[in-house]
């Protein structure tokens, strides 16, 4: 079916008419493919035995509330941000501080480690995103080598390095996404679709891939292409709030963690959402959320301090983690799966393994 | 108080946005409470009786233990007492003899709060009416309304600031003390108590969580961002100031007909794609987690220990060795996606296509998988020295493209980006992994290395094919003594 020609004298009406009539046709084709639930097919999984998984270390240091982190590509280092713009990195194999940068802006939201090892990039309420070079020398100040690469009109909401140093990729309160050249701070290609703030972003897994997925208050999970700009698939199942996105190991799907207390995941050949991850007694929005390695297990932190980890194909919860005392903001797996690192309210990072 | 009634509903639900992220919690909350303190469905609320005096209108810590555990299906009551904190910390439950707003499982007496401090409301008392809150606690002789340590301290520090006012202030709280005596007694007690735990929400004791925090991200959706602040004791708002947000400068933008037509184009798109059925997903990600679960440290324990958990770094210096392990060789075999990624299996691929004399393939591949993480200032240039090695006429490198994929590229490196190359490194990869890669994956390389170590912690090393040899002709020539033979191997 062609792509219908729009009459110019077609009232917004009539057009927002039409549009719903495409959204209903387009979930009565869906529907047509949900023969089967997900935890329906993995009910012959085996199940998962009891998990004993607990804090391996606590990195204290933040002054105020920790915002985000990210994870180096050696498995062991990890940068974060906070609310009092402070950025840290860390080993956090021995938990001593390496480098730490004072923002001039409160609230840095965002915050990236470049592949390489070599530098971070980090961003918040300055709405931008600066690159900061790590330097080997203790005494160097890491702020006189600061390049700052993206400008929003507003808040930066996350930042992430593609698969190389030389590019970066934010989202925005502005509605926005974007990718940018480190080296020139040229805008390469920016992403339009979400009508309110985009929240959250994470890169396609794939060698060969230019996708990436991002989350908003607009309550829309959207698949972007790189190259071109557009919108290539888009999911609106959350009633509120996305606050972090991430794909499924295999880069087939991806899960969301929202304000409405729910994670889900999405698939994107079924173009639809596969399961949903909720409980009566789990009230409080789920701020971020990442994979193990193998896809198994999802492990999202909520708002109400807590970590729950799911059993990504059978939809249970395998366990509940206490020990934050305040809400749970970031939350990442390391590169090797070997551990995940989570940030929280309280000031501090946790690693559980 | 300024309040009218112990009944008085929600106020001003005009001023707040039903949707925002708070608001939601709340409404759950709210929706918990209202349920637990349910005739006939909640648990019992007692006046208890307590040496000459009655303790009205109380529960236990316990029997909200029991409620939330039985109607929220919580098997553990540890995840029952950390949920029921939680509603306390938030100020809907409170203990009658603490400021610290914790929910304990035990005889605690609790109460509820009144709908009029529900933090639904909104409320961001200015610091006038701390003062005068605290104020009135001093003038009224009771124990129970003795001022804690910190609350001492917090009123020297107010009578510091609101030094010019303090008269004013003292004032109104006079005035509120002479409202608060009209009430009947046991009225008194449990809307002194419920005026006490909003208080200990809105300026916690120190040390406790600070539940009015907000998300900044979240502020400006409120519907009125530059909130205009209510006093709890309904004076005039000569204080007034700020919310502390960010510059609200965009709201959900209104549809526009141009947004309408974009959106129809791309629902027209979406329903052309071919979808695959819910069954065929299922298998596809239950077949992955499969696959790696021995991958997966939170499920198959790594070898020889989790990093994190040992404190021993062996596991890792492992994967940086000279040897890749026999799991990671494995590994490569699942997708041609996995052997180009790690940097090993890569090299080996390289190794043996250059066997094949067909190594060019791969090495397009990977200069243009550089060439996209070049600074754009390098792109064209870089673009160029592809271009020529790979695919101009007479290249050294030349690579077999076809004639359609040939002409858009050529046609692309008039104006040379860092996707020039996308439909040419699309179709090689193609061919990669429908050719070479299985090739590679039956080849004596990759053979040698899947299957040499069976027992890593007994190997000493590969033995070449030609020692194997030598030894099982030993074995099977048994008895006989057959030197010359052996010697001239």
């Amino acid at each position: 079916m062609a792509a219908q020609e729009v009459q110019p004298n077609e009232t917004l009406a009539s057009l927002k008419t039409e549009s719903e009539t495409l959204k209903t046709k387009l979930e009565e084709e869906r529907a047509k493919l949900h023969d089967v639930e997900l935890h329906q097919v993995a009910e012959k999984v085996e199940a998962l035995g009891q998990f004993v998984m607990k804090t391996r270390r606590t990195l204290k240091g933040h002054g105020n509330k920790v915002l985000c982190m990210d994870w180096c590509k050696d498995k062991r280092r990890i940068v974060s941000s906070s609310q009092d713009g402070k950025v840290i990195v860390w080993d956090a194999f021995t938990t001593n501080k390496e480098h730490a940068v004072t923002m001039p802006c409160t609230w840095v939201m965002a915050c990236a480690y470049a592949p390489s090892g070599c530098a971070v990039a980090c961003g918040g309420l300055d709405n931008k995103c600066s690159v900061y070079p790590l330097s080997l020398d203790k005494n160097e100040n890491l702020a006189a080598k600061k390049k700052s690469v993206a400008m929003h009109t507003n808040y930066l909401s996350a930042c992430s390095f593609t698969n190389s140093d030389m590019q970066i990729l934010t989202s925005s309160g502005d509605g926005t996404c974007a990718l940018w050249d480190v080296e020139s701070g040229q805008l390469l290609q920016s992403f339009h679709g979400h009508a309110a703030d985009v929240l959250c972003l994470d890169l396609a897994p794939s060698e060969t891939g230019n996708t990436f997925v991002s989350g908003g208050c607009d309550k829309k999970a959207n698949v972007w292409d790189m190259r071109s700009g557009q919108c290539v698939q888009s999911f609106e199942t959350h009633e509120s709030d996305i606050n972090s996105v991430r794909y499924y190991p295999s880069g087939d799907a991806f899960a969301s963690g929202s304000d409405d207390a729910t994670c889900r995941l999405y698939d994107l050949r079924a173009d639809r959402e596969v399961a949903i991850y909720s409980k009566e007694s789990i009230i409080f929005g789920a701020s971020s959320v990442d994979f193990s390695l193998s896809g198994r297990l999802l492990f999202g932190g909520y708002n109400d301090y807590t970590i729950n980890v799911w059993d990504v194909l059978k939809g249970t919860r395998v366990s509940i983690l206490f020990g934050h005392e305040n809400r749970v903001s970031t939350l990442r797996v390391s590169p090797d799966g070997t551990a995940f690192c989570s940030g929280s309210w309280d000031h501090t990072l946790r690693i559980w393994a | 108080m300024a309040q009218a009634t112990q009944d008085q509903g929600v106020m001003g639900t005009s001023d707040q946005d039903e949707d925002s992220p708070n608001m939601i919690v709340y409404r759950k909350i709210e929706d918990i409470i209202t349920r637990i303190q349910d005739e006939t469905e909640g648990v019992p609320i007692r006046t208890v009786k307590s040496f000459l005096t009655k303790i009205p209108s109380v529960v236990t810590g316990s029997d909200i233990v029991q409620w939330l555990m039985k109607n929220l299906s919580i098997d553990d009551p540890a995840e029952a007492i950390h949920i029921g904190s939680l509603i306390a910390a938030h100020g809907y439950i409170f203990p009658i003899s603490d400021h610290a707003l914790t929910l304990k499982d035990d005889g605690t007496f609790y109460r509820f709060q009144a709908p009029y401090f529900w933090p639904s409301n909104c409320w961001e008392p200015e610091n006038t009416d701390y003062a005068i809150y605290l104020c009135k606690r001093t003038m009224q002789n009771k124990t129970r309304l003795e001022l804690a340590d910190y609350e001492a301290e917090n009123l020297a520090r107010l009578q510091r600031a609101f030094a010019r006012k303090w008269e004013f202030i003292f004032m109104q709280a006079e005035a509120q003390v002479k409202i608060d005596r009209k009430k009947d007694k046991t009225e008194r007690k449990i809307l002194d108590s419920q005026e006490r735990a909003f208080w200990d929400v809105h300026r916690p004791v120190p040390g406790c969580v600070n539940t009015t925090e907000m998300d900044i991200r979240k502020c400006r959706r409120m519907k009125n961002p530059q909130r205009v602040k209510k006093s709890v004791y309904g004076l005039a708002d000569d204080t007034q100031s700020q919310s502390p947000v960010h510059t609200a400068s965009q709201h959900t933008r209104k549809d526009t007909k141009e947004d309408v037509e974009k959106e129809i184009l791309f629902l027209n798109t979406q329903l052309d794609r071919h979808c695959m059925k819910m069954s065929k997903v299922a298998e596809s990600l239950m077949g992955y987690t499969e696959q790696y679960l021995d991958y997966d440290p939170f499920l198959s324990v790594p070898e020889p220990s989790n990093p994190w958990i040992s404190d021993d770094c062996t596991f890792w210096e492992l994967e940086v060795s000279k040897e890749p392990s026999q799991q990671r060789v494995r590994k490569w075999g699942f997708s041609l996606d996995e052997a180009l990624k790690d940097p090993v299996g890569r090299d080996l691929f390289l190794k043996f296509l250059e066997s094949e004399f067909s190594s060019e393939n791969l090495r397009f591949w990977l200069a243009v998988q550089d060439l996209k993480r070049r600074p754009l200032q390098e792109v064209p240039a870089r673009a160029q020295e592809i271009w020529q090695e790979f695919l101009a006429e007479g290249a050294p490198s030349s690579i077999n493209l076809d004639s359609h994929s040939y002409e858009r590229t050529s046609q692309n490196l008039k104006d040379p980006g860092r996707y020039s190359f996308e439909d040419a490194q699309d179709h090689i990869y193609k061919l990669m992994k429908s050719d070479s890669y299985t090739r590679f994956l039956r080849s004596n390389a990759y053979q040698d290395l899947l299957l040499a170590r069976k027992k890593p912690e007994t190997e000493q090393g590969r033995r070449t094919s030609l020692e194997k040899f030598t030894r099982s002709v030993g074995k099977s020539l048994t008895g006989k003594r057959l030197t010359g033979l052996m010697q001239s191997s």
